[in-house]
Protein backbone atom coordinates (compact mmCIF):
# COMPACT_ATOMS: atom_id res chain seq x y z
CA UNK A 1 0.00 0.00 0.00
CA UNK A 2 1.18 3.29 -0.92
CA UNK A 3 2.55 5.81 2.00
CA UNK A 4 1.25 9.03 3.34
CA UNK A 5 3.88 11.53 3.50
CA UNK A 6 4.49 14.80 4.54
CA UNK A 7 6.83 17.76 3.23
CA UNK A 8 9.18 18.91 6.38
CA UNK A 9 10.39 22.69 6.63
CA UNK A 10 14.20 23.48 7.50
CA UNK A 11 15.50 27.06 8.49
CA UNK A 12 19.11 27.04 8.85
CA UNK A 13 19.59 23.72 9.42
CA UNK A 14 16.17 23.13 12.23
CA UNK A 15 13.49 21.92 11.61
CA UNK A 16 10.48 24.79 11.71
CA UNK A 17 7.48 23.13 13.86
CA UNK A 18 4.83 22.40 11.48
CA UNK A 19 6.68 19.82 10.05
CA UNK A 20 6.56 17.54 13.50
CA UNK A 21 3.07 18.65 13.76
CA UNK A 22 2.22 17.53 10.05
CA UNK A 23 3.47 13.88 11.29
CA UNK A 24 1.86 14.15 14.27
CA UNK A 25 -1.40 14.32 12.18
CA UNK A 26 -0.42 12.27 9.56
CA UNK A 27 0.96 9.56 12.07
CA UNK A 28 -2.92 8.61 13.01
CA UNK A 29 -3.88 8.37 9.06
CA UNK A 30 -1.36 5.83 8.35
CA UNK A 31 -2.20 4.19 11.30
CA UNK A 32 -5.58 3.95 9.98
CA UNK A 33 -4.82 2.94 6.43
CA UNK A 34 -2.39 0.28 7.88
CA UNK A 35 0.91 2.00 5.70
CA UNK A 36 4.05 3.91 6.30
CA UNK A 37 4.60 7.12 7.26
CA UNK A 38 7.41 9.30 5.43
CA UNK A 39 8.46 13.04 5.69
CA UNK A 40 10.63 14.71 2.88
CA UNK A 41 12.56 17.11 3.78
CA UNK A 42 14.99 19.38 0.68
CA UNK A 43 16.95 21.29 2.27
CA UNK A 44 20.93 22.16 1.92
CA UNK A 45 21.50 20.43 5.42
CA UNK A 46 19.85 19.02 8.40
CA UNK A 47 21.18 18.62 11.61
CA UNK A 48 21.61 14.69 12.99
CA UNK A 49 19.23 15.57 15.96
CA UNK A 50 16.73 17.20 13.95
CA UNK A 51 16.84 13.80 11.94
CA UNK A 52 16.26 11.91 14.49
CA UNK A 53 13.39 14.57 15.95
CA UNK A 54 11.87 13.60 12.59
CA UNK A 55 11.88 9.58 13.73
CA UNK A 56 10.86 10.49 17.41
CA UNK A 57 8.04 12.53 15.96
CA UNK A 58 6.56 9.45 13.67
CA UNK A 59 8.65 8.88 10.70
CA UNK A 60 8.88 5.54 9.58
CA UNK A 61 10.63 6.82 6.48
CA UNK A 62 12.75 10.16 6.07
CA UNK A 63 13.26 11.24 2.34
CA UNK A 64 16.53 13.71 3.38
CA UNK A 65 17.54 15.79 -0.40
CA UNK A 66 20.27 17.56 0.73
CA UNK A 67 21.34 20.56 -1.97
CA UNK A 68 22.91 23.57 -1.84
CA UNK A 69 20.42 24.49 -4.40
CA UNK A 70 17.44 23.69 -2.15
CA UNK A 71 18.09 26.50 0.04
CA UNK A 72 17.03 28.92 0.19
CA UNK A 73 13.60 27.81 -1.16
CA UNK A 74 12.55 28.12 -4.72
CA UNK A 75 10.02 26.68 -6.32
CA UNK A 76 11.61 25.00 -9.55
CA UNK A 77 14.30 23.55 -7.21
CA UNK A 78 11.72 21.60 -4.94
CA UNK A 79 9.15 20.96 -7.21
CA UNK A 80 11.39 19.07 -9.81
CA UNK A 81 12.96 17.41 -6.60
CA UNK A 82 9.55 16.21 -5.20
CA UNK A 83 8.37 15.75 -9.06
CA UNK A 84 11.43 12.89 -9.11
CA UNK A 85 10.49 11.14 -5.63
CA UNK A 86 6.32 11.15 -6.40
CA UNK A 87 7.30 9.45 -9.49
CA UNK A 88 9.27 6.89 -7.67
CA UNK A 89 7.23 5.75 -4.83
CA UNK A 90 3.79 6.91 -5.84
CA UNK A 91 2.53 8.09 -2.34
CA UNK A 92 -1.32 8.08 -2.09
CA UNK A 93 -1.33 10.91 0.29
CA UNK A 94 0.92 14.54 0.42
CA UNK A 95 0.69 17.12 3.19
CA UNK A 96 2.50 20.55 3.74
CA UNK A 97 2.36 23.31 5.81
CA UNK A 98 0.01 26.02 5.08
CA UNK A 99 2.80 28.33 5.15
CA UNK A 100 4.10 30.80 2.82
CA UNK A 101 6.03 27.44 1.77
CA UNK A 102 3.88 24.96 2.19
CA UNK A 103 0.86 27.06 -0.44
CA UNK A 104 3.54 28.22 -3.01
CA UNK A 105 4.98 24.80 -3.46
CA UNK A 106 1.80 21.87 -3.17
CA UNK A 107 -0.26 24.35 -5.65
CA UNK A 108 2.26 24.60 -8.03
CA UNK A 109 3.12 20.96 -7.83
CA UNK A 110 -0.75 19.54 -7.67
CA UNK A 111 -1.04 21.12 -11.31
CA UNK A 112 2.52 19.61 -12.34
CA UNK A 113 0.80 16.16 -10.98
CA UNK A 114 -2.33 16.70 -12.19
CA UNK A 115 -3.85 16.09 -8.59
CA UNK A 116 -6.32 17.64 -6.41
CA UNK A 117 -5.49 20.06 -3.54
CA UNK A 118 -7.27 21.45 -0.71
CA UNK A 119 -6.08 24.68 1.12
CA UNK A 120 -5.50 25.47 4.88
CA UNK A 121 -7.44 22.47 6.45
CA UNK A 122 -7.79 22.35 10.45
CA UNK A 123 -8.90 18.61 10.66
CA UNK A 124 -8.22 15.32 8.68
CA UNK A 125 -9.67 11.61 8.71
CA UNK A 126 -9.49 8.85 6.36
CA UNK A 127 -13.19 8.18 4.75
CA UNK A 128 -14.41 4.05 6.00
CA UNK A 129 -14.48 2.19 3.39
CA UNK A 130 -12.80 4.19 0.45
CA UNK A 131 -10.10 5.05 2.37
CA UNK A 132 -10.05 8.81 0.55
CA UNK A 133 -8.66 11.51 2.54
CA UNK A 134 -11.30 14.16 4.03
CA UNK A 135 -9.77 17.53 4.16
CA UNK A 136 -11.76 19.22 6.45
CA UNK A 137 -11.30 23.58 6.02
CA UNK A 138 -13.15 26.70 7.39
CA UNK A 139 -14.26 28.37 4.04
CA UNK A 140 -16.35 31.22 3.23
CA UNK A 141 -14.20 33.86 6.29
CA UNK A 142 -14.67 31.17 8.36
CA UNK A 143 -18.63 30.51 8.67
CA UNK A 144 -18.52 26.96 7.36
CA UNK A 145 -16.66 23.98 7.22
CA UNK A 146 -16.29 22.08 3.93
CA UNK A 147 -15.01 18.57 3.72
CA UNK A 148 -13.62 18.18 0.35
CA UNK A 149 -11.82 14.97 -0.94
CA UNK A 150 -10.20 13.65 -4.41
CA UNK A 151 -11.34 10.58 -5.00
CA UNK A 152 -9.74 9.62 -8.12
CA UNK A 153 -6.64 11.27 -8.38
CA UNK A 154 -3.45 10.32 -6.94
CA UNK A 155 -1.31 11.14 -4.57
CA UNK A 156 -4.56 13.51 -2.38
CA UNK A 157 -2.99 16.67 -1.05
CA UNK A 158 -3.80 19.44 1.33
CA UNK A 159 -1.70 22.37 3.66
CA UNK A 160 -2.35 22.18 6.60
CA UNK A 161 -3.35 24.92 8.73
CA UNK A 162 0.00 25.59 11.33
CA UNK A 163 -1.01 25.20 15.45
CA UNK A 164 -4.01 23.34 14.37
CA UNK A 165 -2.68 20.01 16.20
CA UNK A 166 -0.42 19.88 19.09
CA UNK A 167 2.79 18.58 18.67
CA UNK A 168 3.33 15.15 19.05
CA UNK A 169 5.24 13.66 21.99
CA UNK A 170 8.67 12.53 20.98
CA UNK A 171 9.58 8.84 21.51
CA UNK A 172 13.45 8.06 20.60
CA UNK A 173 13.34 4.66 20.20
CA UNK A 174 10.99 5.06 16.80
CA UNK A 175 12.81 2.90 14.06
CA UNK A 176 13.29 4.65 11.28
CA UNK A 177 15.17 4.34 7.71
CA UNK A 178 16.54 7.32 6.29
CA UNK A 179 16.56 8.16 2.41
CA UNK A 180 19.56 10.35 0.89
CA UNK A 181 17.33 11.67 -2.08
CA UNK A 182 19.83 12.31 -5.15
CA UNK A 183 18.94 15.83 -5.97
CA UNK A 184 20.09 17.14 -9.58
CA UNK A 185 20.23 21.08 -9.81
CA UNK A 186 17.59 22.04 -12.51
CA UNK A 187 19.38 23.43 -15.97
CA UNK A 188 17.83 26.73 -15.04
CA UNK A 189 16.06 27.89 -12.49
CA UNK A 190 14.67 31.20 -13.39
CA UNK A 191 14.50 32.59 -9.63
CA UNK A 192 16.97 33.22 -7.21
CA UNK A 193 16.84 34.43 -3.60
CA UNK A 194 19.55 37.33 -2.81
CA UNK A 195 18.84 37.20 0.86
CA UNK A 196 16.79 38.22 4.16
CA UNK A 197 16.04 41.06 5.59
CA UNK A 198 14.52 39.64 9.42
CA UNK A 199 11.75 41.60 11.15
CA UNK A 200 12.83 44.43 13.15
CA UNK A 201 10.81 43.97 16.65
CA UNK A 202 9.23 41.13 15.81
CA UNK A 203 10.75 37.71 16.79
CA UNK A 204 8.09 35.23 15.61
CA UNK A 205 5.28 35.81 12.90
CA UNK A 206 1.46 35.87 14.26
CA UNK A 207 1.05 32.64 13.06
CA UNK A 208 3.21 31.04 15.19
CA UNK A 209 2.50 32.90 17.96
CA UNK A 210 1.12 31.29 21.56
CA UNK A 211 -0.46 34.57 22.71
CA UNK A 212 -1.01 37.27 20.53
CA UNK A 213 -2.11 40.80 21.91
CA UNK A 214 -3.76 43.03 20.01
CA UNK A 215 -5.22 46.47 19.18
CA UNK A 216 -7.77 48.17 17.21
CA UNK A 217 -9.69 51.13 16.68
CA UNK A 218 -10.15 52.05 20.21
CA UNK A 219 -6.60 52.70 20.98
CA UNK A 220 -7.67 56.56 19.02
CA UNK A 221 -4.25 56.92 18.54
CA UNK A 222 -0.95 55.32 17.58
CA UNK A 223 0.93 56.73 21.06
CA UNK A 224 -1.84 54.61 22.36
CA UNK A 225 -0.65 51.47 20.58
CA UNK A 226 1.97 51.16 22.66
CA UNK A 227 -0.36 50.20 25.46
CA UNK A 228 -1.02 46.99 23.39
CA UNK A 229 3.14 46.38 21.92
CA UNK A 230 4.25 47.09 26.16
CA UNK A 231 1.27 44.10 27.50
CA UNK A 232 2.57 41.96 24.94
CA UNK A 233 6.43 42.22 25.50
CA UNK A 234 5.16 41.10 29.10
CA UNK A 235 3.72 38.08 28.17
CA UNK A 236 6.12 37.42 25.62
CA UNK A 237 3.39 37.20 23.27
CA UNK A 238 3.23 38.83 19.44
CA UNK A 239 1.63 41.93 18.46
CA UNK A 240 -1.88 41.72 16.53
CA UNK A 241 -3.94 44.55 14.96
CA UNK A 242 -7.25 45.11 13.09
CA UNK A 243 -7.39 46.48 9.71
CA UNK A 244 -8.26 49.78 10.94
CA UNK A 245 -5.36 49.59 13.10
CA UNK A 246 -3.09 48.97 10.17
CA UNK A 247 -4.63 51.41 7.62
CA UNK A 248 -4.06 54.12 10.38
CA UNK A 249 -0.21 52.85 10.05
CA UNK A 250 -0.32 51.88 14.00
CA UNK A 251 1.22 48.44 12.99
CA UNK A 252 2.52 46.80 10.01
CA UNK A 253 0.84 44.72 7.14
CA UNK A 254 2.38 41.63 9.14
CA UNK A 255 0.70 42.22 11.64
CA UNK A 256 -2.82 42.02 10.22
CA UNK A 257 -5.28 39.87 11.77
CA UNK A 258 -8.63 38.84 9.49
CA UNK A 259 -9.87 38.19 6.55
CA UNK A 260 -7.22 40.60 4.32
CA UNK A 261 -4.51 39.67 6.47
CA UNK A 262 -3.43 36.56 8.78
CA UNK A 263 -5.82 33.66 9.83
CA UNK A 264 -4.02 32.67 13.48
CA UNK A 265 -4.85 30.15 15.65
CA UNK A 266 -3.36 30.88 18.98
CA UNK A 267 -3.17 29.45 22.88
CA UNK A 268 -5.24 32.90 23.49
CA UNK A 269 -6.24 36.04 21.79
CA UNK A 270 -6.54 39.26 23.46
CA UNK A 271 -7.84 41.67 21.63
CA UNK A 272 -8.12 45.33 22.96
CA UNK A 273 -10.57 47.97 21.81
CA UNK A 274 -11.21 46.09 18.40
CA UNK A 275 -14.65 46.07 17.61
CA UNK A 276 -14.57 42.66 15.45
CA UNK A 277 -15.64 43.23 12.07
CA UNK A 278 -16.74 39.71 10.22
CA UNK A 279 -13.23 40.16 8.58
CA UNK A 280 -11.77 40.40 11.52
CA UNK A 281 -13.60 37.44 13.33
CA UNK A 282 -12.46 35.23 10.43
CA UNK A 283 -8.86 35.38 11.36
CA UNK A 284 -9.30 33.99 15.03
CA UNK A 285 -12.25 32.48 15.64
CA UNK A 286 -9.80 29.52 15.72
CA UNK A 287 -7.91 30.76 18.52
CA UNK A 288 -8.18 28.82 22.18
CA UNK A 289 -9.22 31.63 23.73
CA UNK A 290 -10.83 35.12 23.02
CA UNK A 291 -10.33 37.67 25.37
CA UNK A 292 -12.12 41.19 24.86
CA UNK A 293 -11.54 44.61 26.30
CA UNK A 294 -13.80 47.00 25.36
CA UNK A 295 -16.05 50.02 26.34
CA UNK A 296 -19.00 48.30 23.76
CA UNK A 297 -21.19 45.37 25.55
CA UNK A 298 -22.79 44.91 21.78
CA UNK A 299 -19.43 45.34 19.90
CA UNK A 300 -19.33 42.30 17.01
CA UNK A 301 -16.25 40.93 19.54
CA UNK A 302 -18.82 39.38 21.94
CA UNK A 303 -20.14 36.57 19.98
CA UNK A 304 -16.91 35.47 19.75
CA UNK A 305 -15.37 35.89 22.96
CA UNK A 306 -14.94 33.79 25.79
CA UNK A 307 -14.14 35.72 28.71
CA UNK A 308 -14.81 39.89 28.66
CA UNK A 309 -14.02 43.59 30.13
CA UNK A 310 -16.65 45.75 29.99
CA UNK A 311 -14.89 49.27 30.33
CA UNK A 312 -12.22 51.80 29.21
CA UNK A 313 -9.86 50.39 28.14
CA UNK A 314 -6.94 52.62 29.10
CA UNK A 315 -7.74 51.88 32.53
CA UNK A 316 -7.96 48.33 32.15
CA UNK A 317 -4.73 47.40 30.18
CA UNK A 318 -2.39 49.77 31.97
CA UNK A 319 -3.87 47.96 35.73
CA UNK A 320 -3.50 44.63 33.96
CA UNK A 321 -0.05 45.18 32.85
CA UNK A 322 0.92 46.69 36.73
CA UNK A 323 -1.08 43.78 38.19
CA UNK A 324 0.83 40.80 36.32
CA UNK A 325 4.48 42.48 37.23
CA UNK A 326 3.11 42.83 40.78
CA UNK A 327 2.60 38.86 40.32
CA UNK A 328 5.66 37.82 38.67
CA UNK A 329 7.37 39.71 41.70
CA UNK A 330 6.12 37.91 44.22
CA UNK A 331 6.40 34.42 42.48
CA UNK B 1 5.79 45.74 -20.97
CA UNK B 2 2.67 43.57 -21.31
CA UNK B 3 0.74 42.75 -17.97
CA UNK B 4 -2.13 40.01 -17.14
CA UNK B 5 -3.72 40.56 -13.91
CA UNK B 6 -6.11 38.14 -13.34
CA UNK B 7 -8.80 38.92 -10.76
CA UNK B 8 -12.12 37.35 -9.21
CA UNK B 9 -15.76 38.44 -8.63
CA UNK B 10 -16.15 37.82 -4.20
CA UNK B 11 -19.15 38.09 -2.56
CA UNK B 12 -19.12 41.35 -0.57
CA UNK B 13 -18.24 41.00 3.12
CA UNK B 14 -19.05 44.22 3.82
CA UNK B 15 -22.76 43.65 3.10
CA UNK B 16 -22.26 40.93 5.90
CA UNK B 17 -23.00 40.91 9.36
CA UNK B 18 -22.89 38.22 12.67
CA UNK B 19 -26.00 36.90 13.99
CA UNK B 20 -24.91 37.59 17.49
CA UNK B 21 -26.72 33.88 18.83
CA UNK B 22 -25.52 31.75 16.23
CA UNK B 23 -22.14 33.65 15.48
CA UNK B 24 -22.85 32.48 11.94
CA UNK B 25 -22.75 34.40 8.73
CA UNK B 26 -26.01 36.58 7.37
CA UNK B 27 -26.06 37.98 3.77
CA UNK B 28 -27.97 40.34 2.83
CA UNK B 29 -28.53 39.77 -0.78
CA UNK B 30 -25.78 38.83 -3.16
CA UNK B 31 -23.72 41.72 -3.66
CA UNK B 32 -20.56 41.05 -5.69
CA UNK B 33 -17.37 43.14 -5.82
CA UNK B 34 -13.95 42.80 -7.21
CA UNK B 35 -11.76 40.43 -4.56
CA UNK B 36 -9.99 43.39 -2.03
CA UNK B 37 -6.62 42.23 -2.66
CA UNK B 38 -7.39 41.98 -6.39
CA UNK B 39 -6.91 46.23 -6.03
CA UNK B 40 -3.26 45.36 -5.03
CA UNK B 41 -2.05 43.61 -8.22
CA UNK B 42 -4.06 46.10 -10.43
CA UNK B 43 -2.44 49.14 -8.74
CA UNK B 44 0.89 46.75 -9.24
CA UNK B 45 0.34 46.41 -13.13
CA UNK B 46 -0.64 50.28 -13.64
CA UNK B 47 2.27 51.52 -11.99
CA UNK B 48 5.38 49.32 -14.00
CA UNK B 49 2.99 49.52 -16.98
CA UNK B 50 3.64 53.75 -16.70
CA UNK B 51 6.85 53.59 -15.72
CA UNK B 52 7.83 51.38 -19.24
CA UNK B 53 4.83 52.53 -21.30
CA UNK B 54 3.03 49.01 -21.28
CA UNK B 55 -0.06 48.01 -21.01
CA UNK B 56 -2.75 45.80 -18.42
CA UNK B 57 -4.39 43.23 -19.70
CA UNK B 58 -7.29 42.38 -16.83
CA UNK B 59 -8.82 38.47 -17.28
CA UNK B 60 -11.53 37.00 -15.33
CA UNK B 61 -13.65 33.62 -15.46
CA UNK B 62 -17.03 33.99 -13.95
CA UNK B 63 -20.56 34.31 -14.78
CA UNK B 64 -21.97 37.49 -16.92
CA UNK B 65 -22.31 39.51 -14.07
CA UNK B 66 -18.49 39.14 -13.78
CA UNK B 67 -18.29 41.91 -16.20
CA UNK B 68 -18.48 44.67 -13.35
CA UNK B 69 -15.53 43.95 -11.94
CA UNK B 70 -13.57 44.36 -15.27
CA UNK B 71 -14.95 47.71 -15.96
CA UNK B 72 -13.70 48.74 -12.47
CA UNK B 73 -10.11 46.74 -13.73
CA UNK B 74 -10.83 49.58 -17.03
CA UNK B 75 -11.72 52.32 -14.85
CA UNK B 76 -8.33 52.40 -12.81
CA UNK B 77 -6.24 52.09 -15.82
CA UNK B 78 -6.60 48.41 -17.60
CA UNK B 79 -6.51 48.94 -21.62
CA UNK B 80 -8.12 45.57 -22.17
CA UNK B 81 -10.54 43.18 -20.73
CA UNK B 82 -11.22 39.64 -21.35
CA UNK B 83 -14.50 37.70 -19.53
CA UNK B 84 -14.27 33.89 -19.92
CA UNK B 85 -17.44 32.92 -19.59
CA UNK B 86 -19.15 29.18 -19.76
CA UNK B 87 -21.58 27.49 -18.43
CA UNK B 88 -19.11 24.54 -18.80
CA UNK B 89 -16.73 26.15 -16.20
CA UNK B 90 -19.17 25.76 -13.72
CA UNK B 91 -18.01 24.15 -10.82
CA UNK B 92 -14.36 24.44 -11.27
CA UNK B 93 -11.95 23.96 -8.32
CA UNK B 94 -8.47 25.56 -8.29
CA UNK B 95 -7.24 22.71 -10.38
CA UNK B 96 -9.49 22.94 -13.13
CA UNK B 97 -9.75 27.24 -12.46
CA UNK B 98 -6.02 27.47 -13.02
CA UNK B 99 -6.20 25.73 -16.29
CA UNK B 100 -8.56 27.71 -17.70
CA UNK B 101 -7.25 31.10 -17.07
CA UNK B 102 -3.96 29.44 -18.04
CA UNK B 103 -5.85 28.45 -21.61
CA UNK B 104 -6.98 32.05 -21.73
CA UNK B 105 -3.34 33.61 -20.87
CA UNK B 106 -2.12 31.53 -24.02
CA UNK B 107 -5.04 32.78 -26.33
CA UNK B 108 -4.20 35.86 -25.25
CA UNK B 109 -0.58 35.72 -26.83
CA UNK B 110 2.96 37.24 -25.22
CA UNK B 111 3.30 38.50 -21.77
CA UNK B 112 6.11 39.89 -19.30
CA UNK B 113 4.62 39.50 -16.10
CA UNK B 114 1.35 38.06 -14.69
CA UNK B 115 0.15 39.60 -11.32
CA UNK B 116 -2.42 38.50 -9.00
CA UNK B 117 -3.67 38.87 -5.64
CA UNK B 118 -2.68 37.27 -2.65
CA UNK B 119 -5.72 34.97 -2.50
CA UNK B 120 -9.49 36.01 -3.03
CA UNK B 121 -11.32 36.99 0.22
CA UNK B 122 -13.72 33.91 -0.20
CA UNK B 123 -12.43 30.89 -1.57
CA UNK B 124 -9.20 31.91 0.21
CA UNK B 125 -7.12 29.17 -0.83
CA UNK B 126 -3.91 31.13 -3.20
CA UNK B 127 -4.17 28.22 -5.18
CA UNK B 128 -4.96 29.43 -8.47
CA UNK B 129 -1.69 31.83 -9.18
CA UNK B 130 0.97 29.36 -8.68
CA UNK B 131 -1.49 26.81 -10.50
CA UNK B 132 -1.20 29.14 -13.64
CA UNK B 133 2.73 29.44 -13.09
CA UNK B 134 2.53 25.34 -12.93
CA UNK B 135 0.45 25.10 -16.46
CA UNK B 136 2.38 28.05 -18.47
CA UNK B 137 5.90 26.50 -16.85
CA UNK B 138 7.02 30.27 -15.82
CA UNK B 139 8.79 31.95 -12.83
CA UNK B 140 6.65 32.06 -9.58
CA UNK B 141 7.27 34.31 -6.78
CA UNK B 142 4.59 34.82 -4.40
CA UNK B 143 3.93 37.26 -1.43
CA UNK B 144 5.68 40.08 -3.11
CA UNK B 145 5.85 43.23 -0.71
CA UNK B 146 8.27 45.21 -3.12
CA UNK B 147 9.44 45.47 -6.57
CA UNK B 148 12.68 46.94 -6.23
CA UNK B 149 14.14 47.47 -9.88
CA UNK B 150 13.37 45.86 -13.58
CA UNK B 151 16.10 45.81 -15.76
CA UNK B 152 15.78 44.04 -19.21
CA UNK B 153 14.39 40.64 -18.30
CA UNK B 154 15.48 40.66 -14.86
CA UNK B 155 13.41 41.30 -11.93
CA UNK B 156 14.81 42.06 -8.13
CA UNK B 157 11.53 41.82 -5.43
CA UNK B 158 10.62 41.38 -1.92
CA UNK B 159 8.47 39.16 -0.40
CA UNK B 160 7.39 38.78 2.83
CA UNK B 161 8.04 35.46 4.38
CA UNK B 162 7.40 34.26 8.04
CA UNK B 163 10.65 34.77 9.07
CA UNK B 164 11.34 38.40 7.30
CA UNK B 165 11.45 40.22 3.58
CA UNK B 166 12.90 37.89 1.22
CA UNK B 167 14.75 39.60 -1.61
CA UNK B 168 14.55 37.42 -5.01
CA UNK B 169 16.06 38.04 -8.21
CA UNK B 170 13.86 36.20 -11.06
CA UNK B 171 13.80 36.66 -15.07
CA UNK B 172 10.52 36.95 -16.93
CA UNK B 173 8.16 35.88 -17.78
CA UNK B 174 6.81 35.22 -14.49
CA UNK B 175 4.24 35.50 -12.12
CA UNK B 176 4.14 37.16 -8.87
CA UNK B 177 1.08 37.62 -6.41
CA UNK B 178 1.25 40.46 -4.36
CA UNK B 179 0.50 41.33 -0.81
CA UNK B 180 -1.26 44.16 0.32
CA UNK B 181 1.97 46.42 1.47
CA UNK B 182 2.95 46.94 -1.90
CA UNK B 183 0.95 49.31 -2.44
CA UNK B 184 -1.43 51.99 -2.32
CA UNK B 185 -4.85 50.87 -4.71
CA UNK B 186 -5.73 54.35 -6.81
CA UNK B 187 -9.24 55.62 -6.95
CA UNK B 188 -11.22 55.28 -10.34
CA UNK B 189 -11.14 58.75 -11.71
CA UNK B 190 -13.78 60.23 -13.93
CA UNK B 191 -11.36 60.04 -17.40
CA UNK B 192 -11.05 56.26 -16.42
CA UNK B 193 -14.63 55.49 -16.05
CA UNK B 194 -15.79 57.28 -19.18
CA UNK B 195 -13.28 55.03 -20.90
CA UNK B 196 -14.03 52.07 -19.32
CA UNK B 197 -17.76 52.64 -20.85
CA UNK B 198 -16.57 53.16 -24.10
CA UNK B 199 -14.13 49.99 -23.98
CA UNK B 200 -15.72 46.96 -24.51
CA UNK B 201 -15.41 43.59 -22.47
CA UNK B 202 -14.24 40.99 -24.93
CA UNK B 203 -16.25 37.71 -24.02
CA UNK B 204 -14.97 34.24 -24.54
CA UNK B 205 -15.92 30.85 -24.04
CA UNK B 206 -14.11 27.79 -23.80
CA UNK B 207 -14.13 26.87 -27.63
CA UNK B 208 -12.35 30.18 -27.75
CA UNK B 209 -9.21 28.80 -25.75
CA UNK B 210 -9.20 25.78 -27.29
CA UNK B 211 -9.87 24.03 -23.02
CA UNK B 212 -9.63 20.59 -22.89
CA UNK B 213 -12.86 20.02 -22.11
CA UNK B 214 -12.19 16.89 -19.67
CA UNK B 215 -10.60 19.68 -18.06
CA UNK B 216 -12.42 22.11 -16.74
CA UNK B 217 -15.78 22.77 -14.89
CA UNK B 218 -16.65 20.30 -12.47
CA UNK B 219 -15.97 17.09 -14.28
CA UNK B 220 -12.13 18.56 -14.74
CA UNK B 221 -11.85 19.07 -11.25
CA UNK B 222 -9.91 16.58 -9.12
CA UNK B 223 -11.51 17.55 -5.68
CA UNK B 224 -15.16 17.57 -4.37
CA UNK B 225 -16.74 19.18 -1.71
CA UNK B 226 -18.40 16.33 0.09
CA UNK B 227 -20.24 18.30 3.02
CA UNK B 228 -20.62 21.46 4.36
CA UNK B 229 -21.50 22.01 7.99
CA UNK B 230 -22.25 25.28 9.54
CA UNK B 231 -20.79 25.27 12.76
CA UNK B 232 -21.71 27.29 15.84
CA UNK B 233 -19.09 29.12 16.56
CA UNK B 234 -20.26 31.40 18.74
CA UNK B 235 -19.03 31.39 22.84
CA UNK B 236 -20.67 32.10 25.70
CA UNK B 237 -18.67 34.79 26.79
CA UNK B 238 -17.88 35.07 30.73
CA UNK B 239 -18.49 38.79 30.89
CA UNK B 240 -17.58 41.07 33.62
CA UNK B 241 -18.25 45.06 33.82
CA UNK B 242 -15.20 47.15 34.75
CA UNK B 243 -17.25 50.47 36.17
CA UNK B 244 -15.32 51.08 39.29
CA UNK B 245 -11.91 50.21 41.01
CA UNK B 246 -12.88 47.32 41.99
CA UNK B 247 -15.30 45.53 39.28
CA UNK B 248 -12.07 46.77 37.52
CA UNK B 249 -9.11 44.99 40.00
CA UNK B 250 -11.59 40.90 40.28
CA UNK B 251 -12.15 41.80 36.37
CA UNK B 252 -8.42 42.48 35.51
CA UNK B 253 -7.47 39.00 38.32
CA UNK B 254 -9.66 36.74 36.43
CA UNK B 255 -7.94 37.50 33.28
CA UNK B 256 -4.49 36.91 34.95
CA UNK B 257 -5.92 33.62 36.44
CA UNK B 258 -6.75 32.89 32.37
CA UNK B 259 -3.16 34.10 31.06
CA UNK B 260 -1.51 31.78 33.70
CA UNK B 261 -4.06 28.76 32.30
CA UNK B 262 -2.37 29.89 29.17
CA UNK B 263 1.31 29.50 30.71
CA UNK B 264 0.74 26.25 32.58
CA UNK B 265 -1.04 24.70 29.64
Amino acid sequence: MADVWTIAEVSGGVLKEISLELLGRARTLADTLGVRLASVALTSHLNEDQVERLAASGADVIYLGQDSTLEPFTVSAHASALMALVAEHSPQIILAGATTYGRTLLPYLAVKLSCGLTADCTDLAIEEGSGNLLQIRPAIGGNIMATIKSPNHRPQMATIRPRSTPLPSLDYSRTCTVCHVPITAAVHNPTHVLGLRPFVGQQRSIEDAEIVVAGGKGLKKRDNFALVEDLASLLGAEVGASRDAVDRGWATYPHQVGLSGKTISPELYIAIGISGAIQHLAGIKTAKRIVAINNDRDANIMAIADYAIIGDLFAIVPLLAKRLQERRKTQ
Amino acid sequence: MHIIVPIKQVPQSSAVKMDPVTGTMIRSGSAATLNPLDLYALETALCLSERSAGSVTALTMGPPSAAQILKEALSMGASRAILLTDRLFGGSDTYATSYALSKAIEHIGSFDLIITGERATDGDTAQVGPGIAAWLDVALVTYVSAINTIVDRTMEVERLTEEGYQAVRLTLPALISVVKEIAIPRLPTLRGKKRAMNTPIEEWDARTIGADIGKIGLKGSPTRVVKIESPKVARTAEVHIASDEDSMKGAVDRLIDIIEEVYHG
